[in-house]
């Protein structure tokens, strides 16, 4: 029976306009609104795949932040069979340093034979989290993965390289492992279902007992793209922009 | 610490990947603000040639079995020993499936500083590109050994391409036994029914096409057009089209006549894969999407308000 650990973080959503802060330093936090991480989405269906095949137990960890909670009971809607919260100074966020030492110190005690989490974030940039807490935990790293099975000791997965080239690799457990793509796409599940479980289940919540930030840049500036060159931009209602875009297709060659 | 920076060299099967001729050229430009040299560190089995390509000031070769191929174990040691030994200034790698296993695990190994993501280099500043694209971050090298990933999009391979060969100094790498990560094989990708890297006009779509069902208005589109359906990740993701139809870093590169991006963001590892098209035209309700600042044409608009007067004047312009 394996022991899975999923290690996940909410991120900006890009879908909103992101801001940058008075000092110009950061991300302006106040208005910014997070998501999951969406590969550390597919580390979770990953981890409860592996747990419908080959039986064991899922132990998901997030630091907190805007909507973890809601995240937290839907992943045990999904299954998931301990839900995580680490607290602490949270409120400018944190690098990924910072994290991944709290994020192995709250593992470490479940002994997990795996632990799973996303192969990137939006926001990385110390580099992505999975392979610093295999560090820190001494386990073997790979990252890429979008395929994993355990044979005993042993986990086979498939690491994505460019092209659709597969590399199919033999890891000792116990590993970490980044996920690209878990085996099926992340499942939906019901709001009622969620509903159910912020009666029924519980967060456990953790302090974190030091935010390390060493080994993470900081970054002197951050700013939105100023483009060297932008798109001309077509304008007008449908019609007009689509009479538009047929000029543009028939001197591209296409009509 | 001396002033030189270390280039990790990624090959694959017997080749040498782009981003780490693109990675020279970062290198290179680091290199002039610290007046030291640019070194490619070549880990492999027999594959000392692979180095004649590579536009450096010279490369340093270990030669053994567990190097062969790449695995995330052997090369973190014997990097982690080669930075241990000779303390340059900075070591970048591609932030790629090879460069992200090693880097990060050695930052915090060698309890070094690690920038990740990084399109420029120039003038001693390091900007990476973070949140999709959405963000550029500027920071500085450490006053240690900084360790860097850099992403395609600020130099171009051709830069980083020697005709002369460098110089090979042979280094030896540490024990590797008890490795706990080993290469089984490689599955080779299945054969799509078309290779979207040979043709000339492509329709584009991406999450923002929403169900499975709307990718027949992109078909339609793309009947009129003499074109090929392809997709960002998501789409493939999701089931929806084959993995022979993705296009960016884990899928195909493509430079078609017309690239016609409908509901994609433009997220650095799309991008990378298509930024060479000759004609861009990009279809995206946000005016912030990263697509506009590498698309020929922009269109900030519904997709879904776009599509059935846009298939109709095709059609009539393909009859008329
Ligand atoms: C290691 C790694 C490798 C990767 N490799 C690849 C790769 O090869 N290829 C790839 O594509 N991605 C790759 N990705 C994923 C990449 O980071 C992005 O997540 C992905 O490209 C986003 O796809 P998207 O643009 O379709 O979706 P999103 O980023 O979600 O963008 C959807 C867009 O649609 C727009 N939209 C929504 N509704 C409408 C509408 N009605 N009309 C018009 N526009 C609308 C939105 O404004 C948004 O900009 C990789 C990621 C990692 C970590």
């Amino acid at each position: 029976m394996a022991k899975i650990v999923a290690i996940v973080k909410m991120v900006p959503d890009l879908v909103e306009e992101l801001e940058i802060n008075e000092a110009g330093t950061g991300l302006d936090r106040d208005w910014l609104r997070l998501i999951i991480n969406e590969f550390d989405n597919h580390a979770i269906e990953q981890a409860i795949l592996l747990k419908e095949r080959d039986a064991g137990e899922v132990t998901v960890i997030a630091p907190d932040a805007e909507g973890v909670e809601d995240m937290l009971f839907t992943t045990a809607a999904k299954g998931a069979d301990r839900m995580i919260k680490l607290a602490g100074d949270l409120e400018e966020g944190a690098n990924n340093h910072a994290l991944a030492r709290a994020f192995a110190e709250a593992a470490k005690p479940y002994q997990p034979d795996l632990i799973l989490t996303g192969v990137q974030a939006n926001d990385d940039l110390d580099g992505p989290v999975g392979p610093l807490v295999a560090e820190y935990l001494g386990m073997p790293y790979v990252g890429y993965i979008s395929g994993v099975t355990i044979e005993g000791n042993k986990a086979i997965v498939r690491k994505e390289y460019p092209g659709g080239l597969i590399g199919e690799m033999e890891v000792t457990l116990p590993a970490v492992l980044g996920i690209q793509a878990g085996e099926e796409p992340p499942r939906y599940v019901a709001i009622s279902k969620v509903r159910q479980m912020m009666k029924t289940a519980e967060i456990d919540e953790q302090e974190i007992s030091e935010l390390n930030p060493n080994g993470g840049v900081i970054a002197k500036r951050m700013y939105l793209p100023e483009a060297a060159k932008r798109a001309e931009m077509i304008e007008g209602d449908e019609e007009e922009i689509a009479a538009k875009l047929v000029a543009i297709f028939k001197k591209a060659g296409a009509l | 610490m001396n002033q030189d920076i270390y280039v990790i060299i990624e090959h694959l099967q017997g080749q040498v990947a782009d981003i780490s001729y693109i990675t020279l050229a970062a290198a290179r430009d680091l290199a002039q603000e610290t007046g030291g040299k640019v070194l490619g560190v070549l880990l492999g089995q027999n594959a000392q040639e692979l180095a004649s390509t590579l536009a450096a000031d010279s490369i340093l070769y270990a030669d053994h079995p567990a190097l062969a191929e790449f695995t995330s174990d052997a090369y973190q040691k014997t990097v982690a020993s080669l930075i241990g030994e000779n303390e340059p200034r900075a070591v970048l790698f591609g932030n790629t499936s090879i460069g992200a296993d090693v880097a990060s695990v050695l930052s915090a190994r060698l309890s070094l500083p690690l920038v990740s993501s990084c399109v420029k280099t120039s003038g001693g500043k390091l900007t990476s590109q973070i949140c999709g694209g959405k963000i550029m971050a500027e920071s500085e090298l450490a006053e240690t050994t900084t360790l860097i990933t850099v992403i395609p999009g600020g130099y171009k391979p051709e830069s980083g391409q020697s005709e002369t060969a460098p110089e090979v100094i042979l280094f030896d790498a540490p024990a590797l036994d008890d490795l706990r990560v080993t290469l089984k094989g490689y599955i080779e990708p299945e054969a799509g029914d078309v290779d979207i890297s040979k043709e000339s006009i492509l329709i584009a779509i991406g999450r923002g096409i929403q169900t499975e069902d709307n990718i027949e208005l992109a078909e339609e589109l793309a009947k009129f057009l003499g074109g090929t359906v392809c997709s960002s990740r998501p789409i493939v993701d999701q089931g929806w089209l084959p993995t022979s139809r993705l296009v960016g870093k884990s899928g195909q590169t493509v430079k078609p006549k017309l690239y016609l991006a409908l509901g994609i963001s433009g997220a650095p590892e799309h991008v990378e894969g298509m930024a060479e098209s000759e004609v861009i035209v990009a279809v995206n309700m946000d005016p912030n999407a990263p697509i506009f600042d590498i698309a020929t044409y922009g269109v900030e608009f519904d997709f879904f308000d776009l599509i059935d007067p846009l298939l109709e004047q095709v059609e009539e312009a393909k009859e008329g």
